[in-house]
């Protein structure tokens, strides 16, 4: 079996794992990081989203073995080691923008690079960011707010 | 006195845990020797099973056991009726139900036949291939009128056709409304509807303790304390030996309220191996395996006098129930009672049939079969209206039942068992109010100088119910316990609706306390042992209603002890900030926890009947469910070219009684309305001709965008109900409900074209564009 090596969430995983094995299954059931979910294993509802070098890309379409050596942040690495939220799952919960939560740390992970990229994007630009991952319960209007209010609050936290 | 918690927008408590992604779901729960499942599959809707061989599979490296049907032993027999029909005189059902896994016959794609234990899901995945199906097709009954031909094949042999049901209810004289009406309208509606598509599939996780002789079950039901009596049942097994747990749940919009056959293999699996067991449906599973909601027929007419004032309805509709039928008749009698609306209706006349067919099971999704009837009922009404001139407005408001006429009986019995009564309502508010947000007149005024600019644009707005909050009944329990925490637990599962908040601000406000020092517990039987599930809109009414009844009981326990140390009068005391105290005297408090303490003393006497502890368990059961209302409105832009129909603006004017917590309620209703827009204009559950699902993916089965749905305006209007303390009605479903029949009036309106009628659901681009070009082209902008 291959060996790889990976960093998550800022801290180092030697393991061996079969060529098959999903990235998704192995940071779940390899490392215990069951906050990424998997909702449809074929790269449509963006749930098991995760960062790979910073970007956003869908774990269950990805083998763990192509992670090797490479950094990853699943939605565990976002808040502070006190468990204080991270701006923008602040934000979630100020604008009720998760019902579940199922699909929610997918589109946390979608909104990290998008809004470090956009930082004070419109309506328009995040329903296009958000469009990826699908969401049963929210209807979307609260993600959308939240990730107007994300962005309100990290351009304000910079700014001052 | 702290301020009140109800109908306050508070912030979730349960947020924090699911954002950093600690909150546990299914599949994040892993058991020390634990086993993992697949399970093997009919790829056939219709076939006679002639063989399983599972010596292939028995024999892979990694396997642990495979079990066909004829290693099930007394387990292989029919599943529950979960639902008994109600006792309506005259009708017909023809119960059947699943075995857990098939044998002599397949009757739908996705039915269990065999299942495969091995170390790792890869490996058990591996091994299903190895298992042979030898099975010869048949015919199979995909649509709705072949189904009942004289010869079509037949879903269950010892049965004489394909009619699973028949019901037929009446309500004054229809044939004599007819006679005196100004104007009939006759059509026949095909509404069809699709999956639930939970972010999160199904799953189960069984532990059998042979020292302790406790099997517990972690599952994704909506339904834990059933499920437990089921399990506990089937296994000979006291109920207080079966602990099932409902974790986290990642959605359940309906399908997840069913005792599926996988609820009862892995456990048993579980008890035969004595190793813990694993099931995780996946996405193509989840199309097959979990029950839908799909297709009803309606041959549908309305008597209507030269006001548009309805004299009566006739309908006559096809329900398909799929290959079984263990959910009995919920869904066609919701269509059938949900169709008569905010409406005075003085005669219905209406029958439906229920349709075995090779597909997979039919129970409620979100809506529940309202949705069908709510669209025959606002087409009909749409259509009336433009026979007689009238706007779509008016001849609602024509209608409605006046607020001096409740409760308004309609004289037919509705899915709970109880006369369809509607407890209290004022329908009129609604709609000025959704016409008002919408700026109904100034569209009317914009549309012609859009249009003559080649801008298509439309408007619809409908009017609905929806029975909410229906019986038996629910219990909870509130807890005070020593060092001050207070711990509510009722026995409804739990899958996103905001339960843990809504519940602690109910608890929060009898006990003077903030709804964060409230530890809500849902769904674990052994926490609260009776109860029946979410379902039918009906957790905050009734398990809601249970809450407030315990904790003004454990309320009460703590005023009359503090009174008693206080030596003061019980009508002086104030909780407030997890304290008791005089009125007047804050500095001179006890802690509640001190007075749990003090309530249960462990030497010394009581007084005789004094019980122990600051603890009470209560019930509620309404006699019969309360009915909500609203009005949906939207404004469409339809590309006539293309068919590509873009919905510019959505209005929700509702009502669901007193609102616990506006932020949740309004969340309800987006994603009601979302899972609305997918079925007027997305989603289609699309079978071929061999019953094979053609859209069994996310590639294929199209659920709505942050692109499609829309911005959601909303108003809350507030008639409180009679029928329980705090007022309350249900929301959960109700976003759901009218969207696809404002979609279709909104589209009509846009394109404007003589004889250009929508009379199905869901429709989409192609289809839009297909119903186009058989009607003659548009007249020029008037």
């Amino acid at each position: 079996m291959p060996n790889i090596k990976v960093q998550v969430n800022s801290k180092e995983y030697t393991r061996d794992v079969e060529p098959r094995l999903l990235l998704s299954d192995f940071l779940r059931h390899e490392l215990g990081l069951t906050g990424t979910h998997v909702g449809c294993e074929h790269g449509v509802c963006g749930a098991c989203t995760v960062l790979l070098g910073g970007e956003a890309v869908r774990s269950c379409l990805m083998l763990a073995v192509q992670a090797d050596g490479q950094e990853l942040t699943t939605v565990e690495g976002l808040a502070g080691s006190d468990g204080t939220l991270h701006p923008i799952q602040a934000a979630f919960r100020e604008a009720h923008g998760l019902q579940c939560g199922f699909c929610t740390p997918g589109i946390l992970l979608t909104l990290v690079p998008f809004l470090r990229e956009h930082p004070k994007p419109n309506e328009d630009d995040i329903r296009h960011a958000l469009s990826g991952n699908l969401c049963r319960c929210t209807g979307y209007h609260n993600i959308v707010a939240a990730a107007r209010l994300a962005a309100e609050k990290m351009t304000s936290s910079k700014s001052a | 006195m702290s301020t009140r918690q109800f109908g306050q927008r508070v912030l979730r408590t349960e947020d924090p845990r699911l954002l950093r992604g600690e909150a546990l779901f299914i599949d994040d729960f892993s058991l020390p020797d634990m086993l993992h499942v697949a399970i093997v599959r009919s790829m056939h809707a219709h076939a006679k099973l002639l063989r399983v061989d599972v010596s292939g599979a028995r024999a892979h490296p990694g396997v642990t056991a495979v079990y066909a049907a004829d290693d099930l032993g007394a387990l292989m027999k029919p599943g529950p009726v979960l639902v008994p029909p109600p006792p309506i005189p005259g009708s017909t059902f023809n119960a059947r139900t699943q075995t857990p896994l098939a044998k002599g016959k397949l009757r739908f794609v996705g039915e269990p036949i065999a299942v495969i234990v091995a170390s790792s899901r890869y490996v058990a995945e591996d091994a299903a291939e190895l298992v042979v199906v030898d099975a010869d097709p048949i015919d199979a009954v995909v649509d709705l009128d072949a189904a009942l031909a004289p010869n079509a094949p037949l879903v269950h042999d010892d049965l004489p056709s394909n009619l699973a049901a028949h019901v037929a209810q009446r309500r004054g004289d229809y044939a004599k409304a007819r006679e005196a009406a100004a104007c009939v309208i006759q059509r026949r509606f095909r509404y069809d509807r699709g999956a639930a598509a939970a972010i999160e599939n199904r799953g189960v996780i069984a532990n059998w303790d042979a020292r302790t002789n406790e099997l517990t079950v972690w599952d994704t039901t909506q339904a834990p304390i059933p499920v437990r009596n089921a399990l506990a049942s089937s296994f000979g097994l006291s109920e207080s030996q079966v602990r099932v747990i409902a974790p986290y749940i990642g959605g359940g919009f309906g399908p997840k309220i069913m005792f599926y056959p996988e609820e009862l293999l892995i456990p048993w699996i579980a008890m035969q191996l004595g190793r813990p067991i694993k099931w995780i449906e996946d996405r193509s599973e989840n199309f097959v395996g979990t029950t839908q909601e799909r297709e009803q027929i309606h041959d549908a007419e309305i008597a209507v006098d030269k006001d548009g004032r309805i004299l009566g309805i006739r309908d006559s509709f096809l329900h398909d129930t799929g290959a079984y039928d263990p959910y009995g008749l919920t869904v066609p009698i919701n269509a059938q009672c949900t169709l008569l609306g905010p409406y005075e209706v003085p005669a219905y006349e209406s029958e439906f049939t229920v349709v075995f067919t090779n597909k997979t099971i039919v129970t409620p999704v979100r809506g529940a079969g309202r949705q069908h009837g709510v669209f025959v009922m606002e087409r009909l009404l749409d259509f009336a209206a433009r026979e007689l001139g009238l706007t779509a407005v008016e001849i609602r408001r024509r209608n409605y039942i006046p607020p001096n006429a409740f409760p308004y009986n309609y004289e037919i019995l509705y899915q709970d068992m109880a006369p369809l009564t509607y407890d209290s309502g004022n329908y009129q508010p609604a709609l000025e109010q959704a016409i008002k947000l919408i700026e109904f007149d100034r569209f009317v005024e914009d549309q012609p100088k859009l249009r003559a600019e080649g801008r298509h644009l439309g408007i619809g707005i409908v009017s609905y119910v929806e029975g909410t909050g229906i019986g038996p009944y629910e219990g909870a329990r509130v807890r005070v316990d020593p060092n001050g925490s207070v711990t509510l637990a009722t026995g409804v599962g739990t899958q996103g609706q905001g339960h843990f908040t809504s519940f602690a601000q109910i608890v929060a406000d009898q006990l003077g306390l903030a709804p964060t020092d409230v530890r809500v517990v849902t769904g674990d039987t052994r926490e609260m042992h009776w109860g029946t599930g979410t379902f039918a809109s009906r957790g905050a009414v009734v398990a809601g209603s249970a809450t407030h009844a315990a904790a003004q009981r454990v309320r009460d326990k703590v005023v009359r002890l503090a009174s008693e140390l206080f030596e003061a009068a019980p009508d002086d005391i104030v909780l407030d900030g997890g304290r008791a105290y005089v009125r007047g005297s804050p500095s001179r408090a006890i802690s509640l926890g001190e007075l749990a303490q003090k309530a249960n003393p462990l030497r010394g006497a009581v007084r005789p009947g004094t019980e122990p502890g600051l603890e009470a368990t209560s019930y509620f059961g309404p006699e019969r469910g309360s009915t909500a209302n609203g009005v949906h409105a939207m404004v469409v832009e339809v590309d006539p070219e293309t068919a590509n129909v873009r919905i510019l603006r959505y209005v929700v004017a509702h009502d669901c009684g007193n609102v616990i917590n506006p932020l949740i309620v309004e969340g309800q209703i987006h994603g009601g309305v979302a899972l609305g827009i997918g079925n007027a204009f997305y989603e289609k559950l699309s079978y071929d001709g061999n019953g094979q699902l053609t859209s069994a993916s996310f590639m294929d089965y199209l659920l709505p965008t942050a692109l499609e749905v829309p911005p959601i305006e909303t108003v809350h209007i507030e008639t409180p109900s009679p029928l329980n303390p705090l007022g309350m009605k249900g929301v959960g479903e109700a976003g759901a409900i009218p969207v696809a029949a404002a979609f279709a009036q909104a589209v009509e309106s846009a394109l404007a074209r003589p004889g250009f009628e929508i009379l199905e659901i869901p429709l989409s681009p192609s289809r839009l564009y297909e119903l186009l070009e058989a009607v003659p082209q548009e007249p020029r902008a008037r």
